[in-house]
C-alpha cells in the first residue's frame, strides 16, 4: 500500500489505520465512507467511480500535507476506490493519528471536506431508471457525500 | 502539441478520452474557449482546467508536451 492511493480493489481499513500509528500517538481516527442505498428518495443500485488516477494520488498526497501542518504530529493516510462499487462497500478510507484525539477528530473530518473540492474523482450513481455523474449536471440527487 | 484528456461526464460528451491538440504558447482560457466551440455542450463552465496534474490559472500559458485535463466538479467521497 501505499499512504496516498488511489485503489481498483476492496479496500481494508486496517492497512491504513495501522500505516499511521506511532509510539506518540494517543489517538486514532479512521473514517470510511460508504456506498448508500438511497439518497434523497432514490434507490441507487451501485456506484461507478471514476479517477484522473494520477493528479488524485497527488491531491490526496497535498492534503496529508496541509494536515500534518495544521495539527501538529498528525500522520495520515487515505486510500479511494474506483470502479463498480456495491452497497455498502468502502469508497474512501482515512485514517489520522495524533498525540491527542481532539486533532485526529478534526484532520480526519477535514480530509473528508478537502476530498470532496480538489480530488479528481468522480462519482457516477446507477439507479433502476437511469443514471448519472454527480456534480456534474445538478438534475437529481445532490449527491451530498457518503 | 498539447495532449487533452477528458473525465466523467465530459468524456460522455465529447464522445473521447484523449485528443492532441496544436495550441502551444495559447493561454489556458484560449484552450477553453476552443474546447466551448468544438464541444458546446460543455457550458457548464463549471469544469477546471489541470495542465500537468495541477489547477491552472485562465492565463497560464501551455508549451508544448504539456497535458491538460478537463475537471468537471469532482464528487469523490
Amino acid at each position: 500500500m501505499k499512504a496516498f492511493e488511489i485503489v481498483t480493489t476492496q479496500i481494508n481499513p486496517q492497512l491504513y489505520a495501522d500505516f499511521v500509528l506511532r509510539p506518540e500517538a494517543g489517538a486514532v481516527t479512521l473514517f470510511t465512507g460508504h456506498v448508500r442505498e438511497w439518497t434523497k428518495g432514490v434507490r441507487t443500485m451501485y456506484l461507478s467511480y471514476e479517477a484522473y488516477i494520477p493528479m488524485a494520488e497527488k491531491k490526496l498526497a497535498q492534503i496529508g500535507e496541509e494536515i500534518e501542518q495544521r495539527w501538529e504530529g498528525t500522520k495520515v493516510a487515505i486510500a479511494h476506490r474506483i470502479g463498480e462499487l456495491q452497497i455498502s462497500d468502502i469508497a474512501v478510507v482515512i485514517a489520522v493519528s495524533s498525540p491527542h484525539r481532539k486533532s485526529a477528530y478534526e484532520a480526519n473530518e477535514y480530509a473528508i471536506e478537502r476530498i470532496k473540492e480538489i480530488v479528481p474523482i468522480w462519482k457516477k450513481e446507477i439507479w433502476e431508471d437511469g443514471e448519472e455523474w454527480i456534480g456534474d449536471q445538478k438534475k437529481k440527487p445532490e449527491g451530498e457525500s457518503v | 502539441m498539447i495532449s487533452l484528456r477528458y473525465f466523467a461526464g465530459l468524456k460522455e460528451q465529447t464522445g473521447i478520452s484523449e485528443e492532441q491538440v496544436d495550441m502551444a504558447g495559447k493561454t489556458v482560457e484560449e484552450l477553453w474557449q476552443w474546447a466551448n466551440e468544438k464541444y458546446p455542450e460543455f457550458l457548464s463552465g463549471a469544469a477546471r482546467l489541470a495542465v500537468n496534474e495541477e489547477y491552472a490559472l485562465p492565463t497560464d500559458v501551455l508549451a508544448s508536451g504539456d497535458v491538460v485535463a478537463f475537471i468537471p466538479p469532482v464528487s469523490g467521497g
